[in-house]
């Protein structure tokens, strides 16, 4: 039941087929497992709803409003998946920029979740477009908006995409034992890291100034100029807090897949992770400090909207970064695995407040989503990790690569 | 072209728009502003003290664009305030004030620097030369536009599979593309709608301040809001107390953006190769102490 196994020499099409179609099988010899009996019904409702949605229009599966034209599916599937996806670019710079050899075993776990991320907020995107056949306008020029931050948001997204791709592919060449494309991806993966990083620096910060048009629409508390570099350095915790909560689950779900090498460095790995989130977060909270000076916004911290505010930097920003220090300095993966959670829900609330709850804070009739919204979402969630599963359960990811591509290095 | 008609706009410059309805566009710029290639954004001026909330610039808009009609003999019409809509893009309230009921028409304010157009990533919203602000079918519906309106004006058609941005077209295609005037602006019986060229439509609102400065509040909205719109608005009391935001200031709205476009700019070009010299250096350092160990 291991990679190496199943990689046999793929010379034509033919071969490619019956290798793929062979792969295709489940792998487990229960299929009843209490992810699949809860993922199955939910992504086939997911699936009705998403033909009702493109048969009658947006108006019939969400509550989407004139007053809120964007709801959960933007929200939560792109502003927050952006944000939790940018482990990969953090620890891409961590690895292949700096140096630091030891994150080996978590890098193409982290890439392919990106990747993965991205595809598939891309894919549910496509769901919240009213037009969506028109979606790649941008790209082939039937017009090109250049004075839109929306315009390069999505240029930048889909190059990072791309170049997560090639950053993935040699694993994928490894385990369809490729040997002559291993070698040209993996000259390219310096080059598509450092366009990575550049990428994600831009469309990460241009998610956050998407809202800077919104100057009158936004809560003072949570709208200033800073919005982009404050969605930049999130991204930085909130991405690496995932990579510490997601280790925290597959190193157990995906147990048996684990060389012995990367289960021992995992530990060592996480304290030091939650100590760049720790001044990441630092760094954060300072900037938010200086926001409320600039804007002088002190006054505005005593309604309610204050309190609420109040919740999300002090209590989801600056105490998981106070425990974050604590775990890394007493060792404890259990406190920092809190301070994870703790950031992950900081982050989410942030997002959540700039696009949906501070945003027209003062309108009458708030949204919220429909319970369609709420299935699709998971919808998307459930297929990426079944196809996460899928890849990890047979290309080597967790796993130790092939021996020819280790000898190579 | 009807006496009552002409009366609408004023004498100068845009009387030669054309009343016959058949002149071909390029001669709205003849009327010499000494440069030939800019035109004069064309816009209307709403004098809301003239207004009797007939609502026949609703009827009149709801029969160009092939929208339901309004149902004029509805009184109870003015009970709650009425935003516009994917199927109405022009409503008139009603405002009780001590100056008695003021009928405000509102409509898109077509922005000479419009949010929604410096939004939209394929430029679906355009500014035409002429002032209207306009939607295209290249539109990804992505309802940026919408977020990015400070008058929340782009209405998207949540209940249909090909839906469309639906607003006030400024009657481009149908009238002012052709020399004609906006049919809002034809039907209004009382003159509150005046259409003309934006900078004489000010120095109109002016003077109608000067001559009457006890009927009119001392601003023309649409002025300098948001960097200046082509619908321009007089009031006989503070704008706020008539439905109008005061907080917009007078940034045009691209220029909220504009200061980051150019940070990423910046930032794609010094990154890469700032990134390529640490990693240089990285692994330099790395070779040297290497065989002490991964």
């Amino acid at each position: 039941m291991n990679g190496k196994g199943e990689t046999t020499d793929i010379n034509n099409l033919r071969d490619f087929l019956t290798f793929f179609r062979r792969s295709l099988r489940p792998r487990g010899k229960n299929v009843f497992t209490p992810f699949n009996v809860i993922t199955v019904p939910v992504i086939l409702l997911g699936l009705v709803i998403i033909v009702i949605r493109f048969a009658r229009g947006l108006g019939a599966v969400t509550n989407l409003s004139q007053e809120f034209p964007w709801g959960l599916w933007i929200g939560f599937d792109v502003l927050i998946g952006i944000a939790l996806a940018g482990g990969a670019y953090v620890l891409c710079f961590i690895y292949y920029v700096l140096g630091y050899k030891q994150y080996h075993p978590i890098v193409r776990t982290v890439v392919l979740n990106g990747f993965l991320a991205y595809s598939f907020y891309a894919g549910a995107l496509l769901l919240d477009l009213g037009r969506p056949w028109n979606a790649f306008n941008f790209l082939i020029g039937n017009k090109f908006g250049f004075s839109s931050v929306l315009f390069m948001v999505a240029w930048h997204f889909f190059l990072y995409t791309m170049s997560l791709l090639i950053e993935f592919a040699p694993a994928i060449a490894e385990w369809l034992g490729l040997k002559r494309a291993w070698k040209t991806l993996n000259t390219m993966t310096l080059g598509a890291v450092v366009f990575g990083i550049m990428l994600s620096l831009g469309h990460q910060g241009g998610v956050g100034g998407l809202f800077l048009i919104a100057k009158a629409k936004i809560h003072p508390l949570w709208y200033s100029e800073f919005i982009p570099l404050l969605f930049v350095v999130s991204s930085v915790f909130a991405g690496l807090s995932m990579v510490i909560f997601e280790g925290s689950i597959s190193s157990r779900v995906f147990h048996d897949r684990m060389s012995a090498k990367h289960r021992e460095s995992h530990d060592k790995l996480v304290i030091a992770l939650a100590k760049v989130c720790a001044g990441a977060m630092f760094v954060y909270f300072f900037l938010k400090l200086l926001e409320i000076n600039h804007e002088d916004t002190w006054s505005l911290l005593t309604t309610p909207m204050g309190y609420w505010y109040l919740l999300e930097v002090v209590g989801c920003t600056l105490l998981p970064c106070i425990l974050f220090l604590q775990g890394a300095q007493n060792g404890s993966l259990s406190v920092i695995k809190w301070a994870a959670v703790l950031a992950l829900i900081g982050v989410v609330l942030n997002r959540i407040n700039i696009c949906l709850i501070a945003y027209k804070w003062y309108a009458p009739v708030h949204y919220y989503p429909s319970w369609m919204e709420i299935v699709v979402t998971l919808t998307v969630i459930f297929t990426e990790l079944w196809v996460y599963r899928w890849i990890i359960n047979r290309m080597p990811v967790v796993s130790e690569s092939p021996e020819w591509a280790e000898e190579a290095h | 072209m009807e006496r009552r008609n002409f009366l609408k706009v004023l004498a100068t410059g845009a009387s030669s728009l054309a009343l016959e309805g058949t002149v071909n566009p390029k001669s709205l710029h003849a009327q010499g502003t000494g440069e030939k290639d800019e035109k004069e954004f064309l816009g209307v001026l709403v004098d809301t003290t003239r207004c009797i909330g007939c609502r026949q610039c609703e009827a009149a808009c709801a029969e160009v664009n092939d929208l339901p009609a309004p149902d004029l003999n509805d009184e109870h019409i003015f009970d709650i305030k009425r935003v516009t809509s994917e199927t109405q893009y022009t409503t008139v309230n009603r405002y009780q004030n001590k100056r008695g009921d003021i009928y405000v028409k509102t409509q898109c304010m077509h922005c000479n620097q419009p949010g929604c157009a410096s939004a939209c990533l394929v430029s679906a919203m355009e500014k035409t030369k002429e002032g209207p602000v306009i939607w295209k079918t290249n539109c990804m519906g992505c309802r940026y536009c919408m977020i990015a309106c400070p008058f929340d004006i782009p209405k998207f058609e949540y209940d249909k599979p090909v839906p469309k941005i639906q607003k006030c077209t400024f009657c481009w295609e149908n009238a002012l593309k052709i020399g004609d005037m906006p049919a809002c602006v034809k039907a209004c019986p009382s003159e509150a709608l005046i259409f003309g060229t934006r900078r004489e439509l000010i120095e109109e609102a002016n003077k109608r301040i000067y001559e009457h400065p006890d009927a009119y509040y001392h601003h023309i909205y649409g002025e300098h809001e948001v960097g200046g719109t082509s619908w321009l608005y007089l009031s006989a009391v503070p704008f706020e107390e008539i439905g109008f935001r005061n907080d917009l200031g007078t940034t045009p709205y691209p220029k909220l953006t504009k200061g980051f476009l150019t940070n990423i700019a910046v930032i794609d070009l010094v990154v890469p190769a700032l990134l390529l010299g640490i990693s240089y250096v990285a692994k330099k350092k790395n070779n040297d102490t290497a065989g002490e160990g991964e």
